[in-house]
């Protein structure tokens, strides 16, 4: 089962959408929720990075009897420094996005932690490819 | 206990979202940043925040919360009041700052 979302750099009303659909799909089949909470922080972190950081991006959810593999390919100004990108409380989000409770500097390290494995492709100027895997 | 009990308990107001206050809380978080409440929050629980827009409905929804409790007289936005009734997430409020409220919710859930 794959599913497909756009997402717009900037849009922070549409932020979640694919988490809270992936999200439904996945209660439909059965999967365990403790299972299901790991990859809603997961992708929606992942998402609201997109939103804003990026200029746009798209979203892959592939769900699999075995797992979930999520892919989330943006244009965007890349990550310079993955390492302190992943360091909690280190973010370059601006001060909007900071007063509106995001950019606090937890996005890649929640991800981190909800995901079986992540794997971060960069180019500085060009965007960032996330790959997240989730095993049921 | 229900959403409902501790409206009443707390004399909190409510903004939205009427049908949902039978709710069952199980705890309370109290954090003004998104990824946290995402990342550390529980199901069921109450979300204390004076952020007001749309996006902490998402949030609380995708956590299963309870109801989300504004503070200090904040108010939501339209749309997330909107948002609330379709995702079921009702909101309450209270003059109370953060500190203030936490504390009276504390007694009330220990």
């Amino acid at each position: 089962m794959r599913f497909e979302y756009k997402v717009e750099g900037g849009d922070f009303t549409q932020a979640g959408y694919a988490a809270s659909q992936v999200k439904k799909s996945l209660k439909q089949l059965g999967v365990d929720s403790s299972v299901i909470k790991r990859v809603v922080v997961a992708l929606y972190e992942a998402e609201v990075n997109i939103v804003a950081h990026a200029y746009r991006g798209v979203i892959y959810a592939d769900i699999e009897s075995s797992g979930i593999k999520l892919k989330l390919v943006d244009e965007g100004p890349g990550i310079p420094d993955i390492t302190r990108a992943m360091t909690k409380g280190f973010s370059t989000a601006s001060p909007a996005v900071r007063e509106m409770g995001f950019g606090a500097g937890m996005g890649l390290p929640n991800i981190s932690e909800n995901a079986d494995s992540l794997l971060i492709e960069t180019e500085v100027g060009k965007g960032t490819t996330l790959n997240i895997e989730i095993r049921f | 206990m229900k959403v409902k009990d501790i409206a009443q308990k707390m004399n909190l107001k409510v903004y939205s979202c009427e049908d949902a206050l039978d709710n069952i809380v199980t705890g309370g978080y109290s954090s003004d940043l998104l990824s946290d409440v995402m990342g550390h929050s529980k199901e069921g629980q109450l979300w204390i925040t004076l952020q007001t827009h749309k996006n902490i409905i998402g949030v609380a929804s995708l956590r299963d919360l309870s109801a989300i409790i504004l503070v200090k007289g904040f108010t939501p936005d339209l749309e997330t009041i909107k948002l609330s009734e379709s995702e079921n997430i009702p909101i309450l409020g209270s003059d109370l700052d953060a500190f203030e409220l936490c504390g009276e919710l504390y007694q009330l859930l220990k």
